[in-house]
C-alpha cells in the first residue's frame, strides 16, 4: 500500500507532462503502471481515460483532464480564474516565503490556484463544475479555494443548476493558517444555502482526498461518489501510524474501505463517470420540472439512456 | 489582581509560550466552566449510533437564568482521565453527539454555549473507519443552520477541524492565552519542515494567538487574562461567564425562538460572518 501510494505521482501521462519521473525510461511512448508494473503504450492509456487496461489502476488526472472527461468538448466556461492567493500571515518557511511558493506552484501546475470553477454541460445538460488541482500545493484548501467555491455555489443558486465537485486535496493550506481552517465553515455555509434552494451537490472523491476537504463540504454532498482505489481520509496515514503505533490494515482508507464503512454512495469506474453524472443531473432536474432531451443524451453518449445507469456503474451489488 | 499582573504584562509572551499556557493541565477546562457557571447541569450522553465520547461532552443547565445547551472539549488532568477522555481528542461519536444535541437545542429553542479546548480530532484507525471527516462535516453543517443563538469561547487550544466542528458561533470569544490554529505547531512543523521539533518557529509564523485572530477579525472579543487562567481560575471563569452573558443578551434581545423571521435573520448573519473570511488578490 505504501509503495503504491508513493509510486502514484511518478508515472503521470505525458500529455500533461510537468515534471515526469526521469526513470520512466521509454518517455512519451510508454508508461509503467504504478500498481501492476505493466508497461503501457501511452496513447492506449490516454484512450482508456488514463486507466490501466490490465489492472484497472486509475492514474491521477490533472484538473484540465478531469474537465475534459466530465464535460462536452468546449463547453466549460471558467469563472474567477483571476483570483490568486495572497500572504495574510506573512508566512515564513525555511524554503522561502509563501509568495515564492505560490509562484512555483503556478509554474508546476499551470494554474492560478488549486481549485478551478465554472459552468459546463454534459450531454448538453448545464451544470456547475468545480475541480481540484492536486499539483498546485498538494491541492491544499486556502482562501482562494474557499472564495471560488462559494462564488460558484452562489452562481449555481442564481442559475438553478446542480453542482459537481471533484475533490482531491492534501488538506488545509498551512501557509494561510486559520484563514484556511475557516474555509471549512465558509464552504459548508454556502452548500447549506444550495440545499435550501433544493439544488443537488454531487461530490466525487478522487485520489487523494484528505483533511479539511474531507471534513467539510466534500462529505456533506447529496450524492457522494469515488473512483476505485482513491485514498480518502481525515488524518494522513503517516500521522495515524505515528500516533497509534499500529500497523495500518490492508486497503486502509481506500475508496473501497470508505464504501464498506458506509461513507459513500457509489464507486464509479472512470469510464462510467460521465454517464453517471449525466443520469444524476437528469434525476434531480426532473424533480424541478426540467426534463432531459433524450435525443441529446443518445447522441452525446453514443448509447441509449438507461434508467438504472447508476446501479450499473458499481461493481458491488446494486442497492435497490 | 496580584503583583504578577504587572510583571507579566511587561514581558510579551511568544506564540509558543502561549501554546504551553493553553495546554497547561491546570488550566480550567470545560468541566471547570460548567462547575463555575452552570447550575443544575444534566450531562446528556451518547450519539445514539455507536457510543459515548468523553472528549466532547454536552448537556443542559441553567446559565444566569436561562436554560442552555453546553458543548465542550474535555481532556484529563492525569493519565487515567486522559485515557478515558482520549486526551481531549474527540472521535466521530463526539461530533455525532454534538450534532444530535444541536438539533435538540434547535427543537426547544435553547441557546448554545460551546467551549473549545482540543489539540484536534482523534487520528486513529477506528475514527477513520467510523468516518471522522464525515462526522466533523455533518457537525459543521448542523451548526451553520442551528436555529438558536450560539456563543463559542476558545478557552485553551483550538486545534484544527476538531475544534472548528463546534465553533461556528454567532459570537466567537477567545481568552488571551488561548490559541486557535489550522494544525498544531508540531504538525505544521512536521508537514512543512519534516521536523516537529521546530514547533516554536511554526507557532510564531502561523499567527495563532488571540491577538492575531482579533487582528484578522476572526474573533469578536479577546478576553484578557491579566493572570494566566491556571493561576486565577475562579476569576477567569467568572470573567468569561460575564462576557458570554453579555453576548447572549445581545443576541437574544432581537431573537424569538421559533419565529421564522427571527431565525432567518440569525442564520443570515451567521452565514455572512463566515462568508466574508478570506484573503486574496
Amino acid at each position: 500500500m505504501r509503495n503504491l501510494f508513493q509510486g502514484r505521482g511518478k508515472f503521470r501521462p505525458k500529455s500533461h507532462g510537468d515534471d515526469r519521473d526521469e526513470n520512466a525510461i521509454p518517455e512519451d511512448l510508454w508508461v509503467k503502471c504504478a500498481k501492476c508494473g505493466e508497461l503501457l503504450y501511452s496513447k492506449e492509456l490516454t484512450n482508456n481515460h488514463e486507466v490501466c487496461p490490465k489492472c484497472s489502476y486509475h492514474f491521477r488526472l490533472s484538473a484540465r483532464q478531469r474537465i475534459e472527461l466530465l464535460s462536452d468538448a468546449g463547453s466549460f466556461v471558467e469563472w474567477n480564474d483571476d483570483l490568486r492567493p495572497t500572504d495574510p500571515l506573512e508566512f515564513v518557511d525555511l524554503q522561502g516565503a509563501y509568495p515564492a511558493k505560490i509562484l512555483s506552484a503556478e509554474k508546476k501546475s499551470g494554474e492560478n490556484e488549486a481549485l478551478i470553477t465554472g459552468q459546463a454541460s454534459i450531454g448538453l445538460r448545464p451544470f456547475v463544475l468545480v475541480v481540484a488541482e492536486f499539483n498546485y500545493l498538494g491541492g491544499s484548501m486556502g482562501s482562494v479555494w474557499g472564495e471560488k467555491l462559494v462564488r460558484a455555489v452562489e452562481q449555481a443558486i442564481e442559475l438553478g443548476l446542480p453542482v459537481l465537485t471533484v475533490n482531491a486535496s492534501g488538506g488545509a493550506r498551512m501557509h494561510e493558517g486559520v484563514f484556511s481552517l475557516m474555509q471549512m465553515g465558509k464552504t459548508v455555509a454556502a452548500f447549506k444555502r444550495l440545499g435550501r434552494a433544493r439544488l443537488p451537490h454531487f461530490s466525487l472523491l478522487v485520489d487523494p482526498c484528505y483533511g479539511g476537504v474531507t471534513a467539510s463540504y466534500a462529505t456533506i454532498a447529496d450524492v457522494i461518489l469515488a473512483e476505485p482505489g482513491a485514498l480518502i481520509g481525515f488524518a494522513g496515514q503517516r500521522v495515524i501510524e505515528q500516533v497509534t503505533k499500529q500497523k495500518l490494515p490492508e486497503g486502509f482508507q481506500t475508496a473501497e474501505f470508505f464504501f464498506e464503512h458506509g461513507m459513500l454512495d457509489v464507486i464509479v469506474e472512470r469510464g462510467n463517470l460521465a454517464s453517471t453524472v449525466q443520469s444524476l443531473i437528469d434525476h434531480y432536474q426532473r424533480l424541478r420540472g426540467i426534463e432531459p432531451a433524450i435525443d441529446d443524451l443518445a447522441a452525446s453518449n453514443g448509447q441509449l439512456p438507461e434508467e438504472d445507469a447508476i446501479a450499473v456503474v458499481t461493481d458491488k451489488e446494486p442497492a435497490r | 489582581m496580584s503583583e504578577t499582573t504587572i510583571v507579566e504584562e511587561l514581558v510579551p509572551l511568544t506564540a509558543f509560550e502561549r501554546v504551553r499556557l493553553a495546554r497547561d493541565p491546570a488550566r480550567p477546562g470545560t468541566l471547570d466552566y460548567i462547575a463555575g457557571l452552570i447550575t443544575n447541569f444534566v450531562e446528556l450522553h451518547g450519539d445514539r449510533v455507536f457510543g459515548d465520547d468523553q472528549a466532547l461532552l454536552g448537556g443542559i443547565g441553567t446559565f444566569r437564568g436561562r436554560t442552555v445547551l453546553i458543548l465542550g472539549h474535555q481532556g484529563g488532568t492525569n493519565t487515567r482521565e486522559n485515557i478515558a477522555r482520549n486526551f481531549g481528542m474527540p472521535r466521530p461519536e463526539g461530533y455525532r453527539k454534538a450534532r444530535r444535541l444541536m438539533q435538540h437545542a434547535s427543537k426547544f429553542g435553547m441557546p448554545i454555549i460551546t467551549f473549545i479546548d482540543t489539540s484536534g480530532a482523534d487520528p486513529g484507525i477506528g475514527s477513520e473507519e467510523r468516518g471522522q471527516g464525515t462526522a466533523i462535516a455533518e457537525s459543521l453543517l448542523e451548526m451553520i443552520g442551528v436555529e438558536v443563538p450560539v456563543v463559542t469561547t476558545v478557552i485553551g487550544e483550538g486545534g484544527s477541524g476538531g475544534a472548528l466542528a463546534i465553533s461556528l458561533g454567532d459570537r466567537i470569544l477567545m481568552l488571551e492565552n488561548a490559541v486557535y490554529a489550522v494544525a498544531s505547531p508540531e504538525a505544521c512543523a512536521a508537514i512543512l519542515w519534516k521536523d516537529s521539533s521546530r514547533a516554536a518557529d511554526a507557532a510564531a509564523t502561523m499567527r495563532i494567538t488571540a491577538a492575531d485572530l482579533e487582528r484578522f477579525r476572526m474573533i469578536d472579543e479577546l478576553i484578557p487574562e491579566p493572570v494566566p487562567a491556571h493561576k486565577a481560575a475562579a476569576e477567569t471563569i467568572q470573567r468569561v461567564g460575564d462576557r458570554i452573558a453579555a453576548h447572549l443578551d445581545d443576541l437574544t434581545a432581537s431573537f424569538t425562538p421559533g419565529d421564522p423571521a427571527s431565525i432567518n435573520r440569525l442564520l443570515d448573519s451567521r452565514h455572512d460572518k463566515f462568508r466574508k473570511i478570506g484573503a486574496w488578490i
